[in-house]
């Protein structure tokens, strides 16, 4: 048998049931063997969109991802993909077509280092130099690419080796002697953190988009409700512990709540599970919790005492290990009203400083009410995903996510474009799901291009552009920060988002009253295949409450 | 996007007082690798990235077929050396790594001198050659090449020696390093 169709084989032992790719020279045999491979293959219109859909659907799901492209400039579309993929610990693996191997390193067309250009990025990369590695490295790719600390995979394979002819036997065995991922968390470490646990006055669990990979949603919650732990969640985390709650103080961090950076302030003891430690949560480092000891629960070995010096470390798999430091903490049985005057410190907080907003008193669509009214429409049951801006600030401050893997976005990297596509490959992944998209009207032009692949392959997804005319992320550092001298922010009135809709064979909307904006939306969400909408919002509104970067949390403006 | 301050002008002495700092200390990395394409740079690319700088790289074959030893040494690290050593193990062709303890090692390295002797240099050089018990391994009329083994601090040493008599050129392989005693490196 040929060795893609070989390929084929070993994508669907690996359970895979669709990809997003794009065909070109170097991957044409690949394409061959898709022909009649039986697994949905869907054609997108841009690499990257093929990337971001996979990881949309990875994370949607809690499967691999399968993104394909071809050598050279397919191979570098993807490098975005990739990279956001590592930032965000995505399980994907990348399958790129190479020119052929009498032609590598001579500059042959459509030649480009794949594996160079993309080896800081990835969590491992193959390069394939004879047909018969090729079984036994895809196998070795989606183990690498879902275990331990998820990330992005790369397979590169010449176009002649993909043609050769092998002979095939299954794979089933995958030993690599250089990684075993730590699952195990420390039975001594356990005990430790859950008597600092029952030690501590003002405790805070910090968790991160670590829980939502590891599955252990539930989990975490059983060990907030052990005791009356005040509970906070990264913008990756979000949907970890089901928000609204009366233990839940909202997300932290540079536009979190002030409950919840105030109290990881005052803390004296921090529990992070799966979470990183990220600047956009410190703030400035040296200032950051400076009471506080912390326990630090991560899959990955390096990221413990990275930033902050872990007085307990606890190395291994969330959902292994949060269940063990529950019932430890359970067996301490703990005086639960040491509690109560962090508490009532906690209410203080919240009750002065809830997330607010002034509302406007005639049509005009405030972008946090936008997301009110997408939460109210909805019911909060979606999967929502968002590029990177005000737009995405806002629905993680918003719109209340209760359970894992509905909240899809780009936190590390940052990636404008990706929300569109990602929730393309959300709702292939979760068919059954109401999956709507909120972009920003900057951003939604990065990728909008897939919205042809949802109208071609009936993927009804609902994207709602919160249109205020600029980049208006920068545009509110440029007003705060920089004396408000708007550079290079102005996005113009083009495109006409419904024109664009509807050119890509998707419904085009375009909403501007408050007043009917639940129904509005209502109806958007009950039409038929794709729909993009173009809400017109406030145009200098800002994102508040915002930690100014650099500056510690107490810090807080807005 | 960047910090709100940088709005302020950074000058460039502000900038190197950032980075100006070294711990001054030494150290010899010894990695054990599966023979596949792209370790090296995998490896090499995690120092570049955390700016350490690698002064002296050996690579070579070891006692098992399929894996290879790197050796390498930093001098004067600008952050400690284990968030690196720690992403070192993330490396899926990395089987171990050891921060060797330099007291606890045996380091060597081999370097090649070429030096100018003729007439009555000839004979100085010489004698310096049998003090460090080094090899000359190639004479001509007017020069001859020395082989030299031994730590980091002998090959030094012989270098300021031979300096004065004009030295031509000189190629080292960066230290190689073993663990005393019984266990494992």
């Amino acid at each position: 048998m040929r060795a893609v169709d070989a390929l084929m084989e070993c994508l669907k032992a690996e359970g895979v049931d669709v990809v997003f790719g794009l065909p070109g020279g170097a991957n044409l045999p690949t394409y061959d063997a898709f022909y009649d491979a039986g697994i949905r293959h869907i054609l997108v219109r841009h690499e990257a969109g093929g990337g971001h859909a996979a990881e949309g659907y990875a994370k949607a799901t809690g499967k691999v991802g399968v993104s394909i492209g071809t050598s050279g400039p397919g191979a570098t579309n993807l490098v975005t993909p990739i990279c956001d993929a590592m930032m965000d610990s995505v399980p994907v693996v990348f399958l790129t077509g190479q020119v052929r191997t009498e032609l590598l390193g001579t500059d042959g067309f459509q030649e480009a280092d794949t594996i160079g250009i993309t080896m800081p990025i990835v969590k491992h990369s193959f390069m394939i130099q004879h047909p018969l590695e090729i079984p036994r490295t895809i196998h070795e790719a989606f183990h690498i690419a879902r275990t331990g600390r998820p990330g992005p995979v790369v397979v590169d394979i010449p176009q002649d080796l993909s043609r050769a002819d092998i002979n095939y036997e299954p794979v089933t065995d995958v030993h690599l002697p250089g990684y075993q991922p730590t699952i195990d968390g420390n039975q001594k470490q356990i005990r430790l953190a859950a008597k600092a646990l029952a030690n501590a006055r003002r405790p805070v669990i910090y968790a991160g988009g670590g829980v939502i990979n590891a599955n252990a949603a539930a989990e975490l919650t059983e060990l907030v409700t052990a005791d009356r732990f005040p509970v906070t969640c990264t913008v990756m985390g979000l949907g970890a512990f089901p928000a609204p709650h009366e233990q839940w103080l909202g997300m932290l961090g540079m536009h979190g709540t002030r409950a919840a950076n105030y109290a990881m302030d005052e803390a004296d003891l921090i529990c992070a599970i799966g979470a990183r430690f990220d600047d956009r949560i410190t703030g400035k480092l040296d200032e950051f919790a400076p009471r506080a000891k912390f326990i630090h629960i991560d899959i990955d070995p390096a990221e413990i005492s990275k930033n902050v010096p872990a007085h307990i470390p606890i190395v291994g798999d969330a959902r292994n290990i949060v269940p063990r430091l529950t019932a430890e903490y359970r067996s301490l049985e703990p005086e639960s009203s040491r509690l109560e005057e962090w508490w009532s410190r906690i209410r203080s907080w919240r009750e002065r400083h809830p997330l607010r907003y002034e509302d406007s008193k005639d049509s005009e669509i405030k972008p946090q009410y936008m997301i009110e009214a997408l939460y109210e429409a909805t019911g909060g049951d979606a999967i929502v995903t968002s590029d990177v801006g005000q737009h995405q600030m806002w629905t993680a401050q918003y719109f209340h996510f209760s359970r894992p893997r509905r909240w899809i976005n780009s936190g590390g990297l940052g990636t404008m474009g990706f929300g569109l596509p990602a929730a393309m490959g959300a709702k292939v992944g979760c068919p059954e799901e109401t999956v709507i998209c909120v972009a920003g009207d900057g951003s939604v032009q990065m990728n909008a291009q897939e919205l042809a692949t949802c109208s071609t392959d009936g993927i009804a997804i609902k994207v709602f552009v919160m249109n205020n005319g600029y980049l208006g992320m920068v545009r509110q550092w440029q007003e705060l920060f920089w004396d408000k001298r708007y550079s290079q922010v102005e996005m113009s009135q083009w495109p006409d988002f419904v024109k664009l809709a509807e050119a890509h064979g998707a419904t085009g909307m375009r909403f501007e009253d408050k007043r009917t904006l639940v129904e509005d939306i209502r109806g958007a969400l009950a039409t038929e295949g794709p729909v993009l909408v173009d809400v017109r919002v406030t145009r200098e509104e800002n994102t508040y409450p915002m930690i100014p970067a650099g500056q510690p949390a107490r810090n807080m403006v807005g | 996007m960047g910090e709100p301050g940088t709005k302020e002008v950074l000058s460039l002495e502000e900038l190197d007082a950032a980075v100006g700092v070294r711990t001054g200390r030494k150290h010899i990395v010894s990695i054990l690798v599966e023979n596949k394409p792209g370790v090296l740079t995998r490896i090499a690319g995690l120092f570049a990235r955390r700016g350490f700088n690698i002064d002296t790289l050996a690579v070579g074959p070891t006692e098992d077929e399929r894996l290879s030893r790197i050796t390498l040494t930093l001098d004067g690290a600008l952050h400690p050396i284990d968030q690196v050593t720690k992403q070192l193990h993330k490396l899926v062709n990395v089987l171990k790594i050891r921060d060797l303890e330099p007291e606890e090692t045996l380091a060597r390295e081999l370097a090649l001198f070429k030096v100018s002797a003729d007439g009555p240099a000839r004979a100085e050089v010489m004698s310096i050659c049998e003090i460090f018990r080094a090899n000359i391994v190639d004479v001509t009329r007017r020069s001859v090449v020395v082989e030299v083994t031994g730590t980091c601090d002998k090959i030094e040493a012989f270098e300021q020696l031979v300096r004065p008599f004009g030295l031509i050129e000189m190629a080292r392989t960066g230290e190689i390093a073993i663990s005393r005693g019984r266990a494992e490196t």
